[in-house]
């Protein structure tokens, strides 16, 4: 189990090695100057252009030799140094993404967690009656099918328009500040719904097909045929086949964390919600690419953070990893 | 399984024989619809804004006086193009690595796999965000190169899987004593098996693509010019259709993307049952 | 004559398939007597193992088409769900061919155990000693109760199958091919375990399926010889070795290798040909195409004739004696 763990931790770290040069590298050799992009927004005068370039440049290191301004990059990081943003000058990238970060988790989280629980307790009740599954395979596979946002779009046109039930933008009413007043609280909810809706819906019809087949693949194992053999109810043999069918899920978790966050970064840009997505848009709107750059950084942490958290919360259900004496399933 | 049987499988499986109506009827209007729609350029302003669609304007217009439905045929054809090319290369990668990785073993294939596994965890969509930013100028082919090439890790381990069990079967070993070229032996033995497998490989990535495109058009970083759903859906956002209750705009090319790829996963299940005989409906 | 356990007539059990009907089990009869060993023995293909297993667990495409099989006064074959879950383990029970695979690989194996005992209001505590004593019978450490299925080799999953799949001690214990995989010393140790659970009534009466008539001279009071889906002769072991009736019994007690006999000195016969194919088969005897006695009466669907309690479905067997 040690060996797994270990393996998978190096890899993470690698990979966030790797992330972070690919993120150093990209803008530094792709064709055009990020300089001049900043300076068209500032300059009409060809004197102040010459004045903001040698700033931005002394600013960003690029004055300096290739490699210096690579691990000048690396010591800023591990300092939490992020940059400043441009759009948002002069704050810096690292408060920006501070700030943004809670609502991008509070809505995340519970979506993603709470879609797992349900939807994959949904795919193996449908796997039990052919009509009954007839009926919601559709519904589920056009659930996964949905873009998140246009999902979120949907959404918010049915209940929020249309119904004029919940409200459509932003984490709560603009006339209201934070506070743990009772109605902010709910203010803060209504504005939660849809945006945790959206994500929750499409990420469940996606866990129900998932858990549905690998139901019915488990039930038709050697284990399922013996247990019904010897007389076991059809309760017993799916509890085992549902135990057993979680685990291929909990892996599949891990891999789909990429796109779930992308997909809830995207929600967000829908309903204005202020998280990491919104301010991601806004930094490629205005081509802040310091607050581009570290949106993308923390992103790449967190899955990192979540995968290894998943790896070793499967380490524990799963016993044939801690006894087997290979590192790979 | 042999043609016959493939055949009479095929025809009769429902969600096979749905899932192709679909589609041709999609392509068929993709092909079709900027020739048979009134007006030719998708970005010419023909009309009154924020009209409902109407006789003159199939599916209305949105703030500027463009026609939805123009829009829509043309951007259709470009979520195809890019489904197309981009989930073509994305399997055609996943497959060589996937095969090399699993036929050859030893320090290549755990190279190979420590690399996949690298940039699997990426999420792709930020990688992609990252490309996209710093391009100067973006055309759909562009688009589609990016995504084949950061969509390709799941296709490769799952194809070298595939690999890895067949290669132990018998029917290699006896190819091999035969001393048939190794080439050969891929293409010849182990490729044939696999073939239902890649198929339906395929048709993920290409719903992959598509929606992979769409968020990234979302999010501003779509072909500079031109017309896509995902363009389409990003322009309805930010010009407040939803809240201007221009539903016309703003849901109809998102529900033609979620038909596309719940008719691609359909039509895999569909396939899944064909070529796997424990999930036939006899 | 020991009273009939198991009474099985004329039972019919296909495989529905896209063709049409494979005609696995085509009318076969038979009785299993209390505290007997049955062997079953065929070649591969002959239905022996779909008659096995159709009695305890008929999963599609298996169909069970007609006839009956009786136990404990009822047709197991026709009973609903539930009467039926309360038949199996206690009364019939089966030791699989797929032992080496039949644990939840994620489950200890006691828990597994409590699992299925409770099913049949039972648990782990209260059998505790009965598990005990078994596994100390199949040469199993107590210790195994606590590991998880991936930690056992396969021949230790199989004997543990082999304890678990008789712990409630039933009167009909069938078991399917566990001998085949193995080599002649491990299956030795094996038939003999199997005969040691008998002896302590860990089961009343066994159905033993193998292909192997050398195991079954072992183990078998009686063997019932099948071919192409129907019974061809049913006789005690003793009588059917020194003295085969049906045609294809004795062609294959020709083709084992005898010790003592070199190949160079005598060579092996064989049965040339092959089975039929079962797909929507017509009537007529099933052997007669490999058949060296065969005559024109094997064109239709010989009967079972019983000759001093020996059974054979032949037409030479019309008149008594084998003309």
């Amino acid at each position: 189990m040690r060996k797994y763990l270990t393996k998978k931790a190096i890899i993470y770290l690698i990979t966030f090695f790797f992330a972070v040069t690919i993120d150093w590298v990209i803008p530094r050799f792709m064709p055009g100057n990020p300089i001049h992009f900043l300076i068209s927004r500032f300059a009409t005068l060809p004197e102040s252009v010459k004045v903001i370039q040698s700033y931005f440049t002394q600013a960003f290191g690029l004055d300096k030799p290739l490699h210096e301004q690579y691990l000048n990059f690396w010591r800023a990081l591990l300092k939490g140094d992020f940059g400043i943003s441009i759009y948002l000058y002069p704050q810096p990238v690292a408060k920006v993404i501070a700030r943004s970060l809670p609502y991008t988790l509070i809505v995340l989280l519970p979506a993603a967690l709470l879609s797992f629980a349900v939807g994959n307790r949904l795919g193996a009740f449908v796997a039990r009656k052919r009509k009954l599954d007839n009926f919601a395979l559709p519904i589920f596979y056009t659930l996964t099918a949905a873009p998140y946002f246009w999902f979120g779009i949907l959404l918010a046109w049915l209940l929020g328009v249309v119904f004029r039930l919940f409200p459509i933008a932003g984490a709560y009413s603009f006339a209201m500040t934070p506070s743990f007043s009772w109605r902010f609280v709910v203010n803060f909810l209504y504005h939660w719904v849809l945006p945790f809706s959206s994500l929750f819906l499409v990420m469940l019809g996606g866990w129900a097909i998932g858990m549905r087949n690998m139901i019915i693949y488990e039930l038709e194992a050697n284990y399922s045929r013996y247990l019904e053999s010897l007389g076991a109810s059809q309760s017993l043999i799916r509890r085992y086949a549902y135990r057993n069918a979680i685990l291929p899920q909990v892996t599949g978790l891990a891999i789909q964390l990429g796109t779930v966050v992308a997909g809830s970064l995207t929600t967000e840009i829908v309903f204005s919600y202020p998280g990491i997505g919104y301010i991601l848009m806004q930094g490629i709107l205005n081509q802040d690419y310091f607050l581009i750059q570290g949106c993308f950084l923390f992103i790449i942490l967190g899955v990192l953070i979540a995968n290894f958290l998943i790896d070793i919360f499967y380490v524990i259900i799963d016993p044939r990893i801690r006894k087997s004496y290979t590192g790979e399933v | 399984m042999t043609r016959k049987e493939f055949a009479y499988f095929f025809l009769r499986n429902k969600k096979v024989i749905f899932a192709m109506c679909v589609l041709g009827f999609l392509t068929f209007l993709a092909v079709v619809g900027p020739y048979i729609s009134p007006y030719k350029d998708p970005l010419a302003f023909v009309g009154l804004g924020y009209q409902p669609p109407s006789k003159q304007h199939w599916l209305g217009t949105n703030t500027f006086g463009q026609d939805i439905f123009t829009q829509l045929v043309h951007g259709l054809r470009t979520s195809l193009f890019v489904g197309l090319v981009g989930g073509s290369l994305a399997t055609v990668i996943g497959l060589l690595i996937g095969f090399v990785a699993g036929y050859r073993g030893g320090w290549i294939d755990e190279l190979l796999m420590m690399f996949t596994n690298i940039l699997m965890v990426i999420p792709t969509l930020a990688l992609l965000i990252i490309i996209a930013a710093y391009l100067p100028y973006r055309g759909i082919f562009i688009q589609s190169l990016i995504i084949g090439f950061t969509a390709w890790p799941w296709t490769a381990r799952a194809v070298r899987a595939q690999t890895l069990s067949l290669k132990t079967r018998e029917f290699v070993d006896l190819a091999r004593i035969t001393a048939r070229r190794p080439l050969k032996i891929i293409f010849g033995e182990i490729m044939p098996n696999m073939m239902s497998y890649v198929f339906m490989v395929f048709i993920l990535q290409f719903g992959g693509a598509i929606l992979a495109a769409t968020g990234l058009d979302f999010i501003g970083l779509g072909p500079t010019r031109g017309m896509s759903l995902g363009i389409m859906l990003q322009q309805a956002t930010l010009w407040n259709a939803i809240q201007l209750g221009m539903w016309w705009w703003a849901i109809t090319p998102g529900a033609v993307i979620t038909l596309i790829v719940a008719t691609l996963y359909i039509m895999n299940t569909g396939l899944d049952e064909i070529f796997n005989p424990k999930l036939r409906e006899m | 004559m020991r009273d009939a356990l198991l009474t099985v007539r004329d039972l019919k059990i296909y495989y529905r398939t896209l063709y049409g009907y494979v005609k696995a089990v085509d009318g076969v009869t038979f009785e299993l007597r209390d505290g007997e060993v049955l062997g079953i023995a065929g070649e591969s293909g002959c239905g022996k193992s779909t008659l096995g297993n159709g009695l305890v667990l008929l999963k599609p495409p298996m169909k069970y088409v007609g006839g009956e099989a009786i136990l404990d006064g009822k047709n197991i074959m026709a009973l609903s769900q539930r009467e039926i879950k309360r038949i199996r383990y206690e009364k019939i029970s089966i030791i699989p061919q797929y032992a080496m695979d039949a644990l939840n690989p994620t489950k200890k194996i006691k828990q597994i155990v409590d699992d299925l005992l409770r099913e049949h209001n039972s648990s782990f505590e209260e059998k505790r000693e009965l598990i005990e004593e078994r596994l100390a019978i199949v040469n199993l450490s107590k210790k195994v109760l606590n590991m998880y299925p991936i930690e056992l080799s396969g021949g230790m999953k199989q004997r543990l199958v082999m304890v678990i799949s008789t712990l409630m001690n039933p009167d009909v214990l069938v078991a399917d091919e566990i001998t085949s995989a193995l080599d002649v010393s491990t299956q030795r140790s094996v038939v003999q375990m199997l005969y040691e659970m008998k002896e302590k009534k860990a089961m009343k009466s066994i159905i033993f399926i193998t292909h192997d008539l050398a195991v079954l001279y072992q183990i078998a009071d009686r063997i019932m010889v099948m071919y192409a889906g129907k019974v061809a002769e049913i006789s005690p072991t003793e009588e059917i070795v020194r003295q085969p009736l049906h045609p294809y019994t004795k062609m294959l007690l020709a083709s084992l290798p005898k010790i003592g006999v070199r190949f160079v000195n005598e060579r092996l016969k064989g049965i040339p040909g092959y089975p039929p194919n079962l797909l929507n088969i017509g009537p007529g005897c099933r052997f007669r195409e490999r058949c060296p006695k065969a005559f024109a009466k094997c064109e239709q669907d010989p009967p079972i004739f019983d000759l001093n309690g020996r059974k054979v479905s032949c037409w030479l067997f019309e008149r008594g004696d084998g003309r």
